[in-house]
């Protein structure tokens, strides 16, 4: 398709280079979420690795609370359009995580999955080197849980789909196994910068899950 | 071709439906049928490449062919929707992309069970889908539609949706004001609270619907959770959210 313009359109905000294309940004919290919001007793709650782990670990939530934890300041970028600058969260890095377990080296791909079912994949080099943590505290208070509390992965390169709300634990896989938005259609990948909305989207530009 | 390819759409027909509401209909050279529920992205560009990308419901059904309608709702210094109603005349093109989404979707398969809709504002637009793909299948299991409107004139596809009402037996339409209602009124005048979900749900007896709920955060956090109280498992309650939190 040739270069179109919609006369008479003018930008009404300042393009931002921190606003990957086709992203506007918002100062709310949006939400989005397929079903109801899960209630989670922390009485019950844990959080687990397991698939291709020596041994698999899981805490619970007094355990998981007495890591180490740390800021994270992330921009993020939600599928629908909306991003948000400078969020302020508190939680432990994947890569504290995952000092507890020892990988097996066909790990290469991992499947955060959660209370109330939902699940999504991404490759695991994309969870390590500090980009990715679960997040317990928001704006210096506990999480919501419409946003995602007790518990959520927080992976800002990538859109906000891939950071799990209500997230219970991650399993490490060897293939990319779709998750729930992933089997609807969404890219398996899902980089913000290259806008990977779609599964056609992956197609087009090539990321990790374009091989799948 | 990509399925979800971007394409460029001609404007056939806008409509006002309230005073910040209007549909445009629009034209599709590579139309693909939709499933009620399920959206388009829009994308405007400026002279020197400037884009901007919003997704907005299908309200039309299917059977709709060839064309798409889209209801927007003009916001508050909105970029995209601001030009769409200053901006866009009939005859003018679009570029649109879709259909986009798998989830919050109705299909009208034999068998399914009875339509409980949630609507609150412009959240309507994908529910209005789904009862006009049911008008044109012809299902008769029975259908609800419960709109939380601010005041009268919010009211989306009333004239629409009345008749709907009146020619249907088994589709029920429930208004709630929550402002302001008509004069002599005797419906719902409040917010759509645990007690109002529990009075519709026992309007199914005891085949449980399937609930579709769209709408602001507030509105669907609110409901999803008065609809597992009243006794709808939570497999049964699809929402679809848009709007800030906490307001």
């Amino acid at each position: 398709m040739g270069f179109f313009t919609n006369k008479g359109f003018q930008p009404k905000r300042a393009s931002n280079p921190k606003l990957p294309p086709g992203q506007y940004e918002t100062t709310d919290f949006p939400v989005l979420t397929a079903g109801p919001t899960p209630r989670i007793n922390l009485a019950n709650w844990e959080f687990r690795l397991e698939g291709l782990v020596e041994e698999p670990v899981k805490w619970s939530w007094e355990e998981f609370n007495k890591l180490p934890m740390q800021d994270f300041n992330p921009d993020i970028h939600c599928v629908t359009k909306w991003s948000k600058f400078d969020t302020h969260w508190r939680g432990v890095s994947v890569d504290t995580l995952l000092e507890h377990v020892k990988l097996r080296p066909e790990a290469q791909f991992v499947t955060q999955f959660c209370y109330g079912g939902y699940t999504t994949n991404l490759p695991l080099a994309d969870l390590l080197g500090g980009k990715a943590f679960v997040g317990l505290v928001y704006d210096g208070q506990p999480l919501a849980p419409e946003h995602g509390g007790p518990a959520r992965l927080v992976v800002p390169h990538l859109y906000f789909w891939k950071s799990a709300k209500w997230v219970q634990g991650l399993r490490f896989t060897a293939q990319d196994e779709p998750g729930f938005w992933e089997r609807a259609g969404y890219s398996m990948y899902g980089d913000p910068w290259k806008e990977q909305r779609y599964s056609d989207d992956d197609e087009a530009t090539g990321s990790p899950g374009s091989q799948l | 071709m990509s399925r979800v390819a971007w394409q460029r759409a001609t404007v056939k027909a806008i409509a006002p439906e309230t005073p910040r509401v209007k549909s445009f209909t629009l034209s599709l050279p590579n139309w693909t049928p939709h499933l009620a529920g399920q959206h388009y992205d829009l994308r405007l560009t400026a002279e020197g490449g400037y884009q901007a990308e919003r997704s907005y419901s299908v309200a039309s059904p299917p059977e709709q062919t060839g064309e798409i309608e889209l209801t927007v709702e003009l916001i508050a210094d909105g970029e995209v929707s601001g030009y769409l109603f200053e901006g866009v005349a009939v005859g003018d093109e679009l570029e649109v992309r879709g259909p986009i989404g798998g989830y919050f979707v109705w299909r009208g398969a034999a068998g399914a069970p009875p339509l409980l809709l949630v609507g609150g504002g412009s959240g309507v637009v994908p529910l209005m889908a789904m009862l006009r793909h049911r008008q044109r299948l012809g299902v008769r299991t029975p259908a609800v539609l419960l709109f939380s409107v601010r005041t009268p004139e919010e009211v989306i596809y009333q004239a629409e949706l009345e008749a709907m009402a009146q020619a249907d037996p088994t589709f029920t339409l429930l208004l709630t004001y929550t402002r302001q209602a008509p004069p002599s009124w005797a419906g719902y005048q409040r917010r759509v609270d645990a007690p109002l979900l529990a009075e519709v749900v026992a309007r199914f007896g005891n085949t449980p619907p399937q609930a579709f709920v769209c709408g602001p955060t507030g509105l669907v956090e609110s409901v999803a959770n008065g609809l597992q109280a009243a006794g709808l498992p939570p497999e049964m309650i699809l929402t679809e959210r848009f709007g800030p939190t906490g307001s």
